[in-house]
Parts: C-alpha cells; structure tokens; sequence
C-alpha cells in the first residue's frame, strides 16, 4: 500500500489537546471533529487539507489525552499517514487501533518540509521525497502490530481470531 | 536476568514466568475503565465489532466525570450512551451525577482498583494505580472496546527507570513538587514507553495521596506506568476498602534499568511549571512577578482530602485577592462531605472560593472554569498545554494545593512563605 501527498508540517509535542481541542469532544461524529483539527496551533488546516496528504511532526507527536479522537480527527480530515521522530505512545497505539498509517522515522521527519510531495510505501518502509528526489528509510512494524494494520485495525483481528 | 515490578505483574497476567523489555504479550485484565468522553467512541466500536456482551460486569468500569453534571446537550447525549450500555450489560461500577468523582480519584477511593492488578483504562492518567502497586496503563477507546468485550490486551514489555527517592520532604513540599520537578529533569518524553519505577528508603515518607499524585503525572514524561512498592501505607488504605485479596508484587534485586536517577525529598522546592509544557519548571524562590485571575484547585492530580486540608490551612483566615477566582473542586463526594465535616468548606467559603460539583471540568477546558484571552490560572492539574483550560492565548501554570492556594491570596504566584 502506498500514500502519496502534499505534506503538512509541526514541531515537537504536538499534544492530542492541539490536534482536537477537548471543546469539541461532546461528540464522537470524527467527521465533525475534523473541522477542528490543529485549530488552536494551525487555523487554517483544516480548509487546507486534502484527501491523502501527509502530516509530519517532530518527537512525542501526540502527547498528553489518550483521547482516540486525536488520530480519529486526523484521519477524517483526510490524511493518510503521519510521519514523526516518535509517537507518544498512546497515540501510537490508537492510530494502529483505528488504522491510520503511522511512520517513525527521524530523518525523513527532519528533511521533509512543509509543502513538498511525499509518497509512503507502507510494506518496505520507504518515505519518498518526491519534491527533493531523496528516501528515508522507517523501521518496519513488529509483525503482530503489522496483522492488525491489515486487519483493518484491533476490533476486525479479534474479530478474526 | 531480573525483572521490574511492572514486568512481574505483566508476566503474571499473561501466564508466563518470565518476560523480558520489548516482549509482545497478550495479558488478562483485572479492569477496564472508560468515561463520559472515551466511553461513547469505545460503545461504537464495540457495536460496530458485533460484540454481545462484556467479558466480567465486575470488571468494568464506567465514570461520567469530564462533562458532568452535563455542560450541553451532546454531552448529556454522550452520557446517555454510557448510561444505556451500562444498564444492558449490568456494569456494576458505572457511577453517574450525584456518586461520581474524578475516575482516579475514585476508584483507589472505592477499592475498585488494588496492587498486583493488570488495569486498563481511556484515559490517560490511568496510570495512577500504579502508586498502590498495580500496573495501570492510559489506552484509547479501541482498546477499551476490545478490552471490554475480550478481557485481555496487548503489551510491549516496558524498559524502566528506577528513581531512587532518599530523605524526607520539607514542609510545604509534596508529591506535585516531586513529580513536577522529575518532569522538569528528564522532560515530557524523557520516560517515552517505560515504566517509572519510584523506589528507595525515601518512599516511606510520602503519603498515599502524594504517591496517588505522583503517579498520575507519570504520563507527562511519556511513561507507560509510575509505580511504587507496596508498603504499610499501601496496606492500610487498601484494608477496608478492596474487597478480596491483594498481591504485592516486588522488583528482582537484579532488575535492569535503563537509568537510574537518585533525588533527595529533602532537596526539593515548591516547583511550578510553566506554560505551555510540565517540563518548564522553576522552583518557587525562580518564578518572578506574575499576575493569575483564576486558581483552580482539585483534579485526579490533587483532589484528594490531603489536598483540600493544604489548601484550608493556607485559607483560613484569609480572603482570596479580589482580581482572583478560585474554584476548589474535591475530587469525590466522599471528599466532598469530609471537607464539610471537617471544617474546610466554612474556611473555602469565608475565603470566597466557589466549590463545585466533582467534575474534570475546568482541567481540560471541558467547563467550570474556562479562560479568556490572556489570562493566567495556577491549578493544582496536569496539562498546561495551548488553550487546555480555555482561550489558545490563556495560561496554565500546574502547582501544588500549597501553592494554588497561596497564589490565590496573593494574586499572583506565591508560596506560603509569601504571605
């Protein structure tokens, strides 16, 4: 599988507070969620964003709530996978849980920049900058975590046991 | 090779004698925990999956604590949806308006939660129960749905750091400066997917509610667990609330550390940390001139009776400065009635604090307590992320009850040495 899109781009700690502010969790709608989504560091992400892009964060993306609403809103909003230096670890597993592709992968989240094209082969790990021509290398998936990523996430693989 | 304290419990819960740092294991689980926020998404998933019923109704719990007593009508409406699932599957620890406290405050409170137990909760400062000696760890909703309808999960085996506590804590320092002022040494991801382990002779010294407060921060340095040894103390909170039997788990002496950090109770300082991270701290005698509107006091970090009676012993006799609005919320109507009984809500309400209903609230910028643009709060909670508690300009300083409360009168942050 692979995703191929126009990056979006924050720092280090991006909190799940940020990602979708605790204001907005009277409703489980993730649709509507998504409108909000960065709101409160980046106004404009969410008229911004499309279908497929890529966001990419520095260390300890998604510290903070285990709200599973944070990569629930990222993934309504459209994005198709989040490449940071590391994962909280909350946010690790729910984005696993829920099936949004998540990359660990400290050099390509230093060297990709706001804007470029980037594509994610999610089965060798490769992080291609389309826009610099250069490839980056992600550690690949423990194969247990890489059975629910293709189950379709933790509800369908219990299901199928 | 030993093992910590926290892979004892894991292994145990997962059948096996042995485990070592990076292992999968699938372990089983003595609770599962959701609330008001998390619960709805995990009943969805949970009814998408096809699920028909819950592994044990004395093995659930459900607490409608972070937008209640309902602030609007989709929170009522999210409440309703935990209320309907907790009735048709007879949830026997589903606790609404009127019995509710702060989830973590709670259930250490009731019993419900004891060493030597394996507990997941959505939320993140599950972690909490590690201060009685029980693996506790925040998951999302998912999980809690297949945690639910299962009763196992999934773990990587954590790596540890020992914090090896000596001395005693001077007066007016608590478990918040503690585990404020760790946080400031190792950082918001200095403890990312381990376990803290708190160890040492200087244990001893601190209170269950200290323990309780220093284990709930656990998360803000990224661990997957804060957990202390169980002791007398333990033992003796725990005797008369939990029903049945407790185990009391112990690190092998050989036990590997990825690092090991000595911290002398005696040294510390009232510590407070600055926004927008709980890594930017500075002790008292560091934070300069800043002027605060609001101080709120209570949360699953410091809602507890030990917490008030700081506070009320910092009130009495004093009035709140007219620029400030202090909000004092016990974390529980157990807490709540004791306050009442010993005196502590004549001292809040002579003070000029409004008391409210035990709620999230304000911490998470739920309601009960939201900012407006510029201005600052001192609160005795965990998060001071960009816009937790209101407007993305507002602020959050986190201190302890001590401080909060002499900020409070003082109408900026202060130290009872202050007043």
């Amino acid at each position: 599988m692979i995703a191929k899109g126009l990056v979006h781009k924050y720092g280090d700690n991006i909190d799940t507070d940020v990602i979708i502010p605790a204001r907005y969790l009277n409703t489980p709608d993730m649709k509507e969620l998504a409108k909000h989504c960065m709101e409160d560091i980046d106004t404009e992400f969410a008229g911004r964003v499309k279908q497929g892009d890529i966001m990419v964060g520095g260390e300890n993306f998604g510290c903070g709530s285990s709200r599973e609403h944070a990569p629930a809103s990222i993934k309504a909003a459209g994005v198709d996978c989040v490449i940071a230096k590391t994962f909280a670890r909350i946010f690790y597993r729910n984005a696993i849980n829920i099936g949004l592709p998540i990359m660990e992968c400290p050099e390509a989240a230093e060297a990709i920049e706001a804007g470029e094209t980037v594509s994610v082969n999610f089965d060798t790990g490769v992080i291609t900058n389309e826009t610099k021509g250069e490839t980056y290398q992600a550690a690949p998936f423990p194969e247990f975590i890489q059975e629910i990523i293709s189950a379709g996430g933790l509800m369908n693989s219990i299901n199928g046991k | 090779m030993g093992m910590t304290m926290t892979q004892k419990i894991l292994a145990a819960h997962a059948g096996l004698d042995n485990v070592v740092a990076g292992q999968l294991i699938s372990a089983n689980l003595d609770m599962v925990l959701g609330n008001d926020i998390t619960t709805p998404v995990a009943v969805n998933e949970f009814n998408k999956a096809g699920f028909d019923g819950i592994f044990d109704k004395e093995k659930v719990s459900i607490v409608m604590d972070h937008f209640t007593p309902n602030k609007d009508i989709k929170a009522a409406e999210q409440c309703m949806t935990c209320r309907k699932f907790a009735k048709r599957f007879d949830v026997v620890d589903f606790f609404d308006t009127g019995r509710v406290g702060v989830e973590h405050a709670l259930l250490p409170e009731q019993g419900i939660v004891k060493a030597g137990d394996c507990i997941i909760g959505a939320d993140s400062h599950t972690c909490t129960y590690g201060a009685l000696g029980a693996f506790s760890t925040g998951v999302g909703s998912t999980d809690m749905a297949a945690g639910m309808a299962t009763g196992r999960t999934w773990f990587k085996v954590p790596e540890a750091i020992k914090f090896n506590l000596t001395g005693e804590l001077p007066e007016n320092v608590t478990g918040k400066d503690v585990i404020l002022h760790i946080i400031g040494m190792i950082g918001v991801d200095g403890a990312l997917y381990k376990s803290m382990e708190f160890t040492g002779e200087g244990v001893k010294s601190l209170s269950m509610e200290s323990r309780l407060c220093i284990s709930n921060m656990a998360i803000e340095a990224g661990g997957k667990n804060g957990i202390f040894p169980v002791d007398e103390i333990t033992e003796e909170y725990m005797r008369g609330r939990v029903k049945g039997e407790w185990t009391k788990y112990e690190a092998d002496e050989d036990a590997e550390y990825v690092a090991t950090y000595d911290i002398n109770l005696s040294e510390l300082k009232p510590t407070v940390s600055f926004p927008h991270l709980p890594e930017n701290t500075r002790t008292i005698d560091e934070v300069g001139d800043v002027s605060i509107q609001q101080v709120v006091i209570g949360s699953c970090t410091n809602g507890r009776i030990e917490d008030m009676e700081a506070a009320a012993k910092i009130l009495k006799g004093r009035k709140v400065h007219p620029d400030v609005r202090c909000l004092i919320m016990p974390a529980t109507q157990q807490v709540y009635r004791e306050c009442m009984e010993k005196g502590y809500m004549e001292i809040f309400l002579d003070a000029e604090c409004a008391i409210t209903a035990p709620t999230c609230g304000p911490c998470l910028g739920g309601h009960s307590g939201i900012l407006a643009e510029g201005e600052r709060c001192v609160a005795t909670t965990n998060r001071n992320f960009v816009g937790r508690m209101g407007h993305v300009k507002s602020e959050v300083y986190l201190a302890s009850p001590i401080v909060a409360a002499a900020s409070a009168v003082a109408g900026k942050i202060a130290g009872p040495d202050d007043l």
